[in-house]
């Protein structure tokens, strides 16, 4: 298959809709479904009727600005299909005004402004389809560009070419640690022919974070052919998508996608006519945090217990079963059908000397708008907390924001004015992470903020290592007692002591990092930690 | 030529065990597939108990420790069984920061059931969850697998109140 023949079939597709004259869009993902947009797209639905086929309604991904859902967008025809009205906190009652409103009158008490900042400072590169297409649709995937950088990888060009794509875009890993893509998939590409994995790591276990839940509900297309296209580079016929199966909503939809895309032929034998073979198996997680671990992670594939084993061997080396194996995160793959199809230098155009492209973040927390949003690497925090995220509601104000999850950091007001990258994050003590961003105001406790982390990284800990095992058990006590009012001077020192020594000597990222909530607080916030400390009796 | 070795017979005539097997067959009694098959059989089940741990093992071929090491180490696999409802609180951060405890504590008030608990009568089971990725909903509950989003602790025991 060639590019114009993919160009002809999306040009069927946009046809098959060609009668429609208004398009409404109800968001069906998980955080528009649980405020009820189940019952307003039946409502519009009734109200649509069959309309000779002229109005259409259709469940499509997140739209972004959860805290005001359930969301609905309309396009008309007459007022074209990209200029889409959208709706905030729709009930099921609001559906005949709607479908009863007219191109440019709209029902004015629903709108939600779109020039608004937090849709204007977004770019979405992850998230263009997310909102628009029906997940669940082989078809509008395609109509909408799909499959094409795949189709264009497999016809045009070289798995050598492919990797200097990648290379060129200068893509890093967006699961957190920030490795470049282009140099991990050329490590997997370079080991001896034979069998090689591709695996997905779909496992958000940072609390915060819903960034790869909201591309797996809204676009799974995209996530697998962003995996075929990295088998074909590397050379693997077999693909795991490691997902929590806190996440039922996005497994059903992979597997509504896997079947789609094997009935059409973009998975399985022959992809494409060609000679490239690749399929895709779903994996469930089961609930543990340390499976976002790569080691961990392909031992939970092989159905261990997931811990962790030293590094090297890396996986590229030896991974699954023993055999070189590729590990990305979602939003990884999800950029790499447009870097495929525009070209690497198209993508290095955009973010920063070194960190390139976009990065989609979480908002949550003590914030106006929370939601997901998508904006050029080197944003400036404050741009993205103040005036895309609209700053702290209840006339409250900032303490801090937490970034990077358990293994993060906060970050207070004076260093807001820094651009977001991998680079600039590390610097102040934090991390990029998977992209949670979580605000703080004036109510928060911080000692109170490094101990709930710290719950959290003791009871994940899988045991296997005794610094992470015990250390954050001695930390958590600490950090207790501390907060109770009831620690010294010296139960700070040793805390302090504990991190240095549980970050230098845990096996994997979880123990390593384990500590960095607690660092970066008492370098911000010492003072509340001071405050608490009972004076010595003398 | 590798003997294959008679698989055990189903442990009852419950239809349910049927489904687990069907998981098994899929994955070609491949001792990786014991992740999917637990959760064939919490889905099918609700809970793990000795006869399904001792079932599997014997299925895929594989030592009973290493079945319930597995069993044990994933915090989805439940080895009680669950009460006829079960409400789960979200504990991530951006509940966590919003209110989760509150949550937590009002349960524990009003229906005197601690996380991982199930009531004496068997009605309802309260667990949490590190995040169930509502975060823009916080603070957030999972009742019965509808998700609750933006909860006081009276909304929510209120919600409880009126289960059967």
């Amino acid at each position: 298959m060639h590019l114009e023949d993919l160009a002809e079939k999306a040009a069927e597709f946009r046809a098959e809709e060609a009668a429609i004259q208004r398009e409404v869009r109800v968001c069906m993902a998980a955080s528009c479904q649980s405020s009820g947009s189940l019952a307003v797209m039946d409502a519009l639905k009734d109200a649509c009727g069959d309309g000779n086929g002229t109005c259409h309604v259709k469940g499509v991904g997140c739209m972004g600005l959860c805290s005001a859902g359930p969301l609905v967008a309309v396009a008309d025809k007459d007022c074209g299909l990209d200029a889409s009205l959208l709706y905030r906190d729709v009930t099921p009652n609001d559906a005949p005004d709607i479908m009863g409103s007219v191109c440019g009158a709209p029902v004015e008490r629903l709108r939600c402004p779109t020039d608004q900042p937090f849709f204007a400072r977004q770019h979405k590169i992850v998230l263009e389809n997310s909102g628009i297409i029906d997940p669940d649709s082989f078809k509008n995937y395609v109509a909408a560009g799909g499959y094409a950088g795949m189709v264009r990888a497999l016809s045009e060009m070289t798995p050598a070419d492919v990797l200097r794509e990648v290379t060129t875009s200068g893509l890093r890993g967006r699961g957190g640690g920030g490795y470049p893509t282009g140099l991990k998939w050329s490590t997997v590409a370079k080991m001896p022919a034979g069998q090689k994995y591709v695996i997905c790591n779909a496992d958000e276990g940072d609390p915060g974070a819903f960034m790869d839940r909201a591309v797996l509900e809204s676009d799974p297309h995209r996530v697998l052919e962003g995996m075929a296209i990295a088998a074909y580079a590397i050379g693997a016929n077999k693909g795991y998508i490691y997902v929590r199966a806190e996440y039922p909503l996005a497994v059903e939809r992979l597997q509504t996608a896997l079947r789609k895309a094997k009935r059409a032929g973009f998975l399985g034998n022959k992809i494409a006519d060609t000679q490239f073979n690749f399929e895709i198996e779903i994996r469930l997680g089961a609930g543990a945090f340390v499976c976002g671990e790569e080691t961990a992670l392909m031992a939970s594939i092989e159905g261990l217990r997931g811990q962790p084993r030293p590094r090297p061997p890396y996986p590229a080396e030896s991974g699954l079963w023993g055999c070189p194996t590729l590990i990305n995160n979602v939003e990884t793959f999800a950029n790499i059908a447009p870097i495929v199809r525009e070209g690497g230098d198209w993508f290095a155009s955009i973010g920063t000397e070194r960190s390139k492209g976009t990065k989609v973040f979480a908002l949550a927390g003590k914030i106006h708008n929370t939601g997901l949003i998508e904006v050029p690497m080197g944003t400036k925090l404050r741009d993205i907390i103040e005036i895309i995220g609209g700053g702290i509601p209840d006339d409250k104000s900032f303490k801090a924001v937490q970034t990077g999850g358990p293994s993060g950091g906060c970050i207070p007001d004076r260093h807001l004015d820094i651009p977001v990258d991998y680079d600039s994050l590390k610097t102040l003590g934090t991390m990029m992470g998977s992209g949670g961003m979580i605000v703080m105001d004036e109510t928060s406790c911080m000692v109170d903020v490094a101990r709930y982390f710290m719950e959290f990284c003791m009871t994940e800990s899988c045991g296997k290592c005794i610094p992470c095992r015990t250390g954050t058990w001695q930390m958590h006590s600490l950090l207790d007692r501390i907060a109770k009012s009831q620690g010294t001077q010296a139960d700070l020192a040793l805390l302090e002591e504990l991190c240095e020594v549980v970050q230098a000597t845990s096996l994997c990222g979880l123990g390593q990092t384990a500590p960095n909530p607690v660092l970066s607080t008492l370098r911000y916030f010492r003072d509340e930690y001071e405050e608490k400390l009972q004076l010595p009796t003398s | 030529m590798t003997l294959q070795q008679a698989k055990p017979p189903l442990p009852s005539a419950d239809t349910r065990w049927k489904l687990i097997n069907a998981t098994m067959r899929r994955n070609g009694y491949a001792g990786h597939a014991l992740i999917e098959t637990l959760h064939s059989v919490q889905d099918a089940f609700g809970y793990l108990d000795e006869t399904s741990l001792r079932f599997v093992a014997a299925s895929l071929d594989l030592p009973l420790s290493k079945v319930f090491g597995v069993a044990t180490f994933y915090h989805i696999f439940m080895l009680k069984p669950k009460g006829r409802h079960t409400c789960v609180v979200c504990t991530g951060t951006a509940c966590y920061i919003k209110g989760a405890g509150e949550l937590l504590d009002g349960i524990q008030a009003h229906f005197a059931i601690a996380p991982g608990e199930t009531s004496e009568d068997d009605r309802l089971s309260v667990l949490t969850a590190r995040c169930v990725g509502a975060c823009g909903l916080a603070p957030a509950a999972v009742l019965d697998g509808d998700v609750l989003g933006k909860q006081t602790s009276d909304t929510l025991t209120a919600k409880l109140e009126e289960l059967d």
